[in-house]
């Protein structure tokens, strides 16, 4: 009777945390739907503010997220892959290597307004990129490289031993088995790991604050040498500076709802390739 | 001797040697796991490899075709004679060895590509482009490892999706389609059914015509059935070679007679 009783308040207690954290996701999904939702339009989603910011769309800040968004993976991608190519495939195991992936690893706990003031003292200043998309996607990049690395580093790892000695049993080099054997086969891993971190990179704002966003654009930018809006940016700006806070208020609800749009839509992505690569090739990741 | 009977040494016996192995000895760091090893591998014959687990089997045949160099902290004496020629000499191309001696694998290990892609994957890896050569061998190596009527009409499907005795064929037509001279076998039956494992062993018995084969079993049955030639191993040591009816009638060595018989292992 005492230990079904235990077992009870066990279970109760766990449903109840289980509970408490759902509620809290939902409530902070229907806040931001419910608030953002009324000023959601085809125009809000392709037209430049106007009025100082009190109307018209965020197109502008929309356009900013993609350039940053992309070229953050552009930098990031090779140089990730590549580096864990690397640790993986050709570093001796050594404690050079250990010390190599430890600081990795640390790199991915360092505070994002850290690689902002990095972004500023190296791409802005010292590089003379000025504040732009270049750096700001340099400095997302460094951002997101940890998990560009583990993620390829994890999906590397995950291919069986035995495909690498098959490969190279048929008389192919450690590169031809790196290219088309190790590499395919960890594609959808990799993906992933490159999916959850674009939305990671779309969502941030203190990297971009010093190296690359701006509060207000009169038109789109022309190069990779302009300055941006960038949707964390914007809601940032609405809520902090302006002169017209209750109707900048509503905007960053919609700019809020879009970018969560955004980032759900990429973990989705995310998750549906991570299954179908569990389905066709069984191994594990 | 004079050259009248080195002549004759040539033809008779030094002839039908494909590889010979010269005082192997190997270690994992401090494990000593090969000892001063000499034998003589007979062209277009089945040579079987038996002996309990951990007795150094699977690591010498991982020697034959270099695969050894996998391995981190190993290290290697002796030398390896394939046609005369050192192979573990290091100015011999390790992947010019390993196209010249095959592997089939314990467990099948098909590439998660399609069956087309995972036969011809070794004559793309060797630079032959010419796709109608590469159709051709692709078909021919199928057909050699008794697979073609079963996936004739499904090249394009993955490789994963065949049953296990399949994949194994499969593994044997991607290392036939290569034109190696040596097959070397690791257990290919361990992780198949009694049929498949009928089907593989057919296999080889006719593969023989055509390549030298080395195969490492456990099974005491299946060495007795496919092979010409059979080693012991013991701990690293090469107890005793010869042919497979002598070795199984009457073995010279009491630790063989304990091992065939089933004292031990």
């Amino acid at each position: 009777m005492k230990k079904e009783f235990s077992q009870k308040i066990g279970f109760s207690f766990i449903s109840l945390c289980m509970f408490l954290t759902v509620l809290f996701l939902f409530s902070i999904i229907f806040f931001i739907v419910v608030n953002g939702i009324r000023v959601i339009s085809w125009e809000f989603l392709t037209q430049m503010p106007k009025e100082a910011m009190t109307a018209g769309g965020i197109a502008p800040a929309i356009v900013g997220t993609f350039y940053l968004t992309l070229g953050s993976i552009i930098f990031s991608l090779p140089l990730g892959i590549a580096c864990a190519i690397y640790l993986c495939e050709y570093s001796p195991k050594s404690y050079v290597v250990n010390i190599i992936r430890f600081s990795i690893n640390n790199l991915a706990g360092v505070p994002s307004v850290v690689f902002g003031l990095f972004g500023l003292t190296i791409f802005v200043k010292y590089l003379g990129f000025g504040v732009s998309i270049l750096s700001g996607s340099l400095t997302l990049a460094i951002l997101v490289l940890p998990l560009i690395i583990s993620a390829s580093n994890e999906a590397i790892l995950a291919v069986p031993q035995s495909l690498r000695e098959a490969s190279l049993s048929l008389g192919a080099t450690k590169w031809q088995t790196i290219k088309k054997v190790v590499l395919p086969t960890a594609l959808p891993g990799i993906l992933t790991g490159i999916i959850l971190s674009i939305g990671r990179t779309a969502g941030e704002t203190a990297p971009i604050l010093f190296t690359a966003a701006v509060f207000y654009l009169k038109g789109y930018p022309k190069s990779i040498f302009s300055e941006v809006m960038a949707l964390p940016y914007h809601i940032y700006a609405l809520m902090t500076e302006g002169l017209y806070p209750d109707k900048q208020v509503k905007i960053a609800f919609g700019c809020a709802l879009i970018l969560l749009f955004l980032v759900l839509l990429f973990s989705s992505v995310a998750i549906y390739l991570r299954n179908k690569h569990k389905n066709i090739y069984g191994y594990g990741n | 001797m004079d050259m009248g009977t080195k002549e004759i040494c040539k033809v008779s016996y030094f002839d039908s040697i494909k590889i010979r192995a010269e005082d192997i000895n190997f270690f994992y760091g401090k494990k000593h796991a090969l000892k001063d090893i000499n034998l003589n591998i007979l062209k277009n014959q089945v040579t079987a490899i038996i002996g309990p687990s951990g007795c150094g089997k699977t690591t010498f045949i991982r020697i034959l075709n270099r695969m050894h160099e996998l391995i981190p902290d190993a290290l290697l004496t002796g030398r390896i004679f394939l046609d005369g020629q050192d192979i573990l000499s290091s100015c011999i191309d390790p992947t010019e060895v390993r196209r010249r001696v095959g592997m089939v694998f314990q467990k099948p290990n098909p590439f998660p590509k399609s069956i087309f892609e995972n036969v011809s994957y070794g004559l793309k890896v060797n630079g032959i482009r010419d796709k109608n050569f590469i159709e051709d061998k692709v078909v021919e190596a199928l057909k050699k490892s008794a697979l073609w009527d079963e996936v004739k009409d499904r090249l394009d499907d993955n490789a994963l999706k065949l049953s296990g005795g399949q994949q194994q064929r499969l593994c044997i037509a991607r290392c036939l389609a290569v034109k190696p001279e040596v097959i070397l076998f690791d257990e290919p039956c361990a992780s198949l059914d009694p049929i498949s494992t009928a089907k593989i062993e057919e296999l080889i018995v006719e593969l023989k015509k055509n390549y030298t084969i080395i195969i490492v079993t456990h099974n005491m049955q299946q060495a007795a059935r496919v092979s010409d030639y059979t080693a012991f191993f013991l701990l690293g040591e090469l107890i005793e070679f010869g042919r497979t009816g002598d070795i199984f009638k009457s073995p010279q060595d009491k630790r063989t007679e304990d091992y065939i018989t089933g004292r031990f292992g």
